[in-house]
């Protein structure tokens, strides 16, 4: 068929934090490894994580991991397994000493041991009092992250594959993944990678959403290939939100404009807070903030010619105020509104940030699936990490700073599984499949020979108002049934993608194309896994079923692409050395 | 220095592509008002901008720092406009 092959130990699909520090791994153990990556490495979208990364190295106060797995386990809101939990956070402390050894330029104490800020939802003695935890390397502890591993998988000889598109998973007849199918944007060719084990850390999907903070580059690849593979999604129903970013940009708005004095208005001119939250008005909580602002606009008062988002008014401040408290929040506003916050309100919308659901895995990174009796058989030769999998660490809502964690400890965890995998299980390559790239070949000449069909820009659009007006923040029945209708339907237009520009080389008309069919596939995903969920539960706040119900839906979702279908499996209640931690009502 | 064809400027295109939100909307708006009115000099001064790490670049285009090369200055306030 005339595919070209390569052939490596492990090919790793993404070149994040989760990406690089599995082929650091890997590479460093003597397997030849490859990452492919869309962009180049240091570009990928860990570098917006600011915060910090969470361990419980108590530099500045008392702590322990049991401590910082509490307070992840009552973050997921009991969603998470806590397995995986603990083993996250008992690795955390020895994860970020291996950072600073590798060099990562973590702030310090005097004494020169790092130092360590407070983040929100990060205590001690099991919810007491706030603990400083978080470690940074000022405001760019992302960026800080990627370049380290970046430069010691240069070091340990891992080969890079930059402006690579992974397309397709390849399974052989028994199940097992052999490799991908990959398209190289410089010729326009596509290959086969062909593996010994393959890792995907494909970052999030968060562009499904009209309002999304992620970057253009989070569609959700690995997700779509693993959809198209007949590979199950986790827990799609849970997405993070911020309620103040710039309404059509994505750009957020610190939360410090409402601390300051700013206040959120409806089409008619109403302070609405003050009917949905009496005394805190628009300093309630961001997730009860949020919800109002939705609930505003689905009822139909809505600013713009859309209806479609809320306004942030904060001249009445006045331009003294504005400039010398909220710094850079006038220039992002013009810059990204195209309004001058001294003059005008700001539009915005609760946006999309993060992904809890995912692929699923243990917390050794094996990809995992039903099969039979048992609803976790270990995939053979598939890992996942990162923002991308769900072990399930972040279970219904993620604790901040635990995202970059996720990715070193287990980016490390799945390259150590892979390498056992491959030293123990696969002395030699399983063979190819005869129609390895069939599906890759044949969804890349559908796109181009496509005609009559539909625009890559208008599908994308429809499903991000889809997305973002049925599955944002404020679900309830009525809506959710009415999205899974709407999002099949925008599903059937994805499948006539057109293309005008026809050429091989860099067309990034294609790349988009085959992105929006990823991206469709996690919103299906999350519509279907969301209408099906009658309960509330961390980020998944269903307003016909407001309270959280342990007795039913204490459980795993998973989504099956080829029937839409939905099974559930058990939430991991046996942690590896530590008592159960049993749910409590969640108050803060 | 070598011409700046089509085919890199496809390139160039796809390099705009970055980590961050904020350059993507940037350079986004960029591409479809001011890029294709850039000569072979501004071409090749772009290209060197988006070698820039993802936070250096924001902090230029946000006007918190400046570079010191004044070509590469000219574009950063092409983008600081759009």
């Amino acid at each position: 068929m005339g595919v070209p092959v390569r052939r490596f130990d492990a090919v790793i699909v993404g070149g994040g934090g989760a990406g690089l520090r599995a082929a650091l791994q890997l590479s460093e153990a003597g397997l030849k490894t490859a990452v492919l990556s869309k962009v180049f490495p240091t570009r990928s979208h860990t570098v917006a994580a600011q915060g910090g990364i969470s361990a419980s190295l108590g530099n500045v106060q008392e702590d322990h991991w049991q401590w910082h797995m509490y307070d992840t386990v009552k973050g997921s809101d009991w969603l998470g397994d806590q397995d995986a939990i603990e083993f996250m956070c008992r690795t955390a402390p020895d994860a970020v000493v291996e950072l600073e050894h590798f060099g990562m330029p973590f702030d310090r104490l005097e004494n020169g041991k790092i130092y360590q800020r407070p983040f929100g939802g990060h205590t001690q003695h099991n919810g007491k009092t706030p603990v400083q935890r978080a470690c940074a390397a000022a405001d760019r502890t992302g960026h800080a992250m990627l370049h380290t591993l970046y430069q010691r998988n240069v070091r340990a000889n891992t080969q890079f594959f930059v402006e690579w598109m992974a397309l397709d998973l390849i399974r052989d007849a028994d199940g097992d993944v052999v490799g991908v199918t990959a398209l190289e944007m410089e010729t326009g060719d596509i290959y086969i990678l062909h593996a010994k084990a393959v890792l995907f850390a494909t970052g999030g999907a968060g562009r499904i959403y009209a309002a999304s903070t992620n970057a253009f580059i989070n569609t959700g690849d690995g997700l779509g290939m693993c959809v198209r593979a007949g590979l199950p999604l986790e827990d799609m129903e849970f997405w993070q939100f911020h309620p103040t970013g710039v309404a059509g940009a994505g750009v957020l708005i610190t939360e410090g404009v409402r601390g300051e004095g700013g206040i959120l208005l409806n089409a008619n001119g109403e302070r609405f807070m003050e009917r949905y939250a009496p005394n805190l008005k628009d300093l309630a909580p961001r997730d009860f903030v949020s919800r109002s602002m939705e609930l505003e606009v689905l009822e139909g008062r809505g600013c713009g010619p859309h209806k479609d988002h809320v306004l942030l008014k904060l001249d009445h401040l006045g331009p003294d105020i504005i400039n010398q408290r909220l710094p850079g929040i006038r220039e992002i506003a013009i810059k990204f509104a195209g309004v001058d916050p001294i003059k005008e309100p700001i539009p915005v919308i609760p946006t999309c940030h993060y992904m809890m659901g995912g692929i699923p895995t243990n917390y050794r990174g094996e990809v995992v699936a039903p099969q039979g009796d048992n609803p976790e058989a270990r995939v053979n030769g598939f890992y996942a990490a990162g923002e991308c999998a769900c072990a399930s660490v972040h279970g219904a809502n993620r604790l901040g700073t635990n995202s970059l964690l996720d990715l070193v400890v287990f980016g490390k965890s799945a390259g150590d599984s892979m390498i056992k995998y491959i030293r123990d299980e696969m002395p030699t390559w399983k063979d190819l499949p005869a129609d390895a790239a069939d599906r890759s070949l044949a969804r890349v000449a559908r796109l181009d020979g496509q005609t009559n069909g539909e625009e890559v820009a208008d599908v994308r659009a429809a499903m991000q108002r889809t997305v973002q007006s049925r599955a944002g923040v404020f679900r309830n029945g009525a809506n959710l049934k009415l999205g899974v209708d709407e999002i099949a339907q925008v599903a059937e237009r994805a499948r006539l993608l057109q293309i005008k520009d026809k050429s091989k080389v860099f067309n990034t008309a294609r790349v988009e194309a085959l992105e929006v069919e990823n991206l469709i596939e996690v919103a299906v995903a999350t519509l279907v896994a969301a209408e099906a969920r009658k309960e509330s539960r961390g980020a998944h706040a269903h307003d016909d079923y407001p309270t959280r119900d342990d007795e039913n839906w204490m459980k795993h979702s998973l989504y099956f692409g080829s029937d839409r279908s939905l099974r559930y499996k058990p939430v991991h209640t046996k942690p590896l050395s530590v008592d159960y931690i049993p749910p409590k009502e969640r108050t803060f | 220095m070598t011409l700046i064809d089509a085919t890199e400027k496809k390139r160039i295109r796809w390099r705009s592509r970055r980590g961050l939100l904020e350059l993507d909307i940037v350079l986004e708006r960029f591409l479809a008002r001011g890029f294709d009115e850039l000569d072979q000099d501004q071409l090749a001064d772009y290209r060197r901008l988006l070698a820039l790490d993802d936070n250096d670049f924001l902090d230029v285009v946000n006007g918190k720092a400046d570079l010191d090369d004044p070509a590469l200055m000219a574009i950063v306030r092409l983008l600081r406009a759009v």
